[in-house]
């Protein structure tokens, strides 16, 4: 998929501006920016469910593409259960009730994410992991090629998040390109092959050595940070003290 | 005892009164899971107020009720859906401008032109007299038809009524299935009307899909318990309507009201959470939202031990 020039908006203000950018067939890239930086719009315009007002989105014909959203947006008290919602992928059939071998490839599908004897419990019982882990359960069932994941990492806990990238690393292993945005960048982006620094604009793109600096922080972010590097990872500090201080002056 | 209930029965009125009642209730136990589920519980009360404007227009122009208040009643809930779906203004202000304008639209025209087709009371209350053996057609037409467009899109209704935006990647055609609930809800509003009446038709959408969701988590099973319940309601509701001469919406409402009280108090209470955000798609947090570390820039208390300092200064 290509993004070429693209320039969007939902109102007069543009939340994209001239934006370029690609992803290939077996990519694993993380896009880092604050809240309102863009980064689900330009989701969105991969997915094709908004268009650009200017610039072009080029999409390899007929390539699978699977989104999980945030889970925030997400009414947690609806009716249905894991292996219902799991099963909300195969929306094409008119029966409705699920043949042997959907139900057979949903338990597949839980059983690798290891949630399978969660299957029968209503969405709200779930830990934030193992929703997230239900919505990526969702999205494999459509075999797709590319994954998209808006904040995949929001709201779970340390461990979730680590089973959640490993998850990750293994279907990109297997061939599927995954973009996703996050707003950790010690957590998530660092972990990551390849970064997007956004915000309305592209700052940066490169790995997580060329994007995490204090610079191109500082531009995406607008805020002073430092990057230490700790067992060959570069991690992030905020100057909080440093705001507080002015703050009290 | 027997006899009495009975004995109502003797009437043609009566039983054609019943049997759409029944029907009607359950029809709208049926819709109003989809209405609820998408926080759009006020569309019942709204649609019902603006097929209000179409049953006058149709009376003063002199067209088939069904026709002329069906298309009206239609061509607002496509408008109401589409300024939802648009997320500039949200659901209710859009059913509030719309439909409460078509309203006040049916009664100016009913006031200026006087009223030449069923009866305004009827309309506003429900009735059981006016039940015609057409009107009986007609709503189990409409009920045959609504069961067969909600069981041939049974996966793809869910998929929109759970998650719109990533049923509409997965291939749901999303619009096409707004469309065709909208359809629905709109007929069986309009076959519903005479009895149960404008201002109460929204409870008959509503109570029913919240008491289904307060005795179970499934969704399958929540359709088939709302439309019983609905059906219910609405065959108890017509029998107490004829026994305590008071108009035949006010008591399938009230009878829905009482189930509702008497499975909330069953349930002591518990349950009812799972009838949050019944108003509204999103809730702010999931279950488990607490992460550990959260976004950087707030989750470093401290420097990690024996890091090599890569870049910043005062900047």
């Amino acid at each position: 998929m290509r993004i070429s020039g693209v320039t969007f908006g939902y109102d007069a203000e543009p939340v994209l501006e001239d934006v370029t950018l690609t992803v290939n067939a077996s990519d694993f890239v993380g896009v880092v920016g604050p809240s309102g930086s863009g980064k689900t719009s330009l989701l969105r315009l991969l997915l094709g469910t908004v268009r650009p007002q200017q610039g072009t989105v080029t999409r390899t014909p007929a390539v699978a593409v699977a989104y999980v959203p945030q889970l925030e947006t997400v009414n947690w008290n609806f009716p249905v259960t894991v292996s219902e919602c799991v099963l909300m992928s195969r929306s094409g059939r008119t029966w409705p009730w699920p043949t042997r071998a959907e139900r057979a490839e949903v338990a597949r599908v839980l059983d690798r994410l290891g949630i399978a004897d969660l299957a029968e419990r209503h969405i709200r019982e779930l830990s934030g992991g193992q929703q997230q882990r239900m919505f990526i359960a969702r999205a494999l069932l459509r075999r797709p090629q590319l994954l998209l994941m808006d904040e995949p990492t929001t709201g779970v806990d340390v461990a979730s998040r680590h089973d959640v990238l490993h998850l990750l690393g293994d279907l990109n292993a297997e061939g599927v390109a995954i973009m996703l945005t996050t707003h950790d960048l010690n957590g998530v982006a660092a972990h990551l092959p390849q970064l997007v620094a956004l915000n309305r604009r592209v700052i940066a793109t490169g790995t997580p050595y060329e994007v995490i600096s204090p610079v191109v922080l500082e531009r995406t972010f607008g805020a002073p940070m430092d990057v230490l590097e700790h067992l060959g990872m570069p991690v992030v500090l905020d100057r909080y003290d440093r705001f507080q201080g002015r703050a009290s002056a | 005892m027997i006899d009495v209930l009975l004995d109502p029965f003797r009437y043609a009125f009566f039983v054609k009164g019943v049997i759409v009642a029944t029907l009607a209730g359950g029809l709208c136990g049926l819709i109003g899971v989809y209405i609820t589920l998408r926080g759009m519980s006020y569309i019942g009360h709204g649609l019902s107020h603006a097929i209000f404007g179409g049953f006058a227009a149709s009376s003063i122009i002199n067209v088939n009720y069904y026709l002329g208040a069906g298309v009206w009643g239609l061509a607002s809930a496509l408008a109401i859906n589409r300024v939802t779906r648009s997320r500039r203004i949200g659901a209710d202000a859009a059913i509030g401008v719309i439909t409460t304008a078509s309203f006040a639209l049916g009664i100016a025209l009913l006031t200026i032109f006087g009223n030449k087709g069923p009866s305004f009371d009827a309309a506003l209350f429900g009735s059981i007299i006016g039940v015609s053996v057409a009107d009986v057609w007609v709503l189990v037409a409409i009920t045959l038809f609504t069961g067969a467009v909600i069981f041939c899109n049974y996966r793809a209704l869910l998929f929109a009524t759970f998650d719109p935006e990533v049923a509409d990647v997965s291939g749901v055609k999303v619009a096409r299935t707004d469309a065709l609930l909208m359809l629905v809800l709109s007929l069986s509003i309009l076959a519903t009307l005479t009895v149960i009446g404008v201002t109460l038709v929204a409870a008959t959408l509503v109570i029913p899909a919240v008491v289904a969701r307060m005795l179970t988590n499934r969704f399958s099973r929540m359709l088939w318990l709302s439309t019983a319940i609905g059906a219910t309601c609405g065959l108890v509701g017509m029998n107490l309507s004829y026994h305590l001469d008071v108009p035949s919406g006010t008591t399938i409402v009230l009878t829905g009201a009482v189930v509702f009280a008497v499975v909330l108090a069953a349930t002591g209470g518990r349950r009812l959470q799972r009838t949050a955000q019944l108003d509204s798609h999103a809730e702010p947090a999931p279950a488990n939202p607490t992460s550990a570390v959260g976004p950087a820039l707030r989750s470093q208390p401290d420097p990690p031990t024996g890091a090599n300092y890569r870049g910043g200064g005062d900047g």
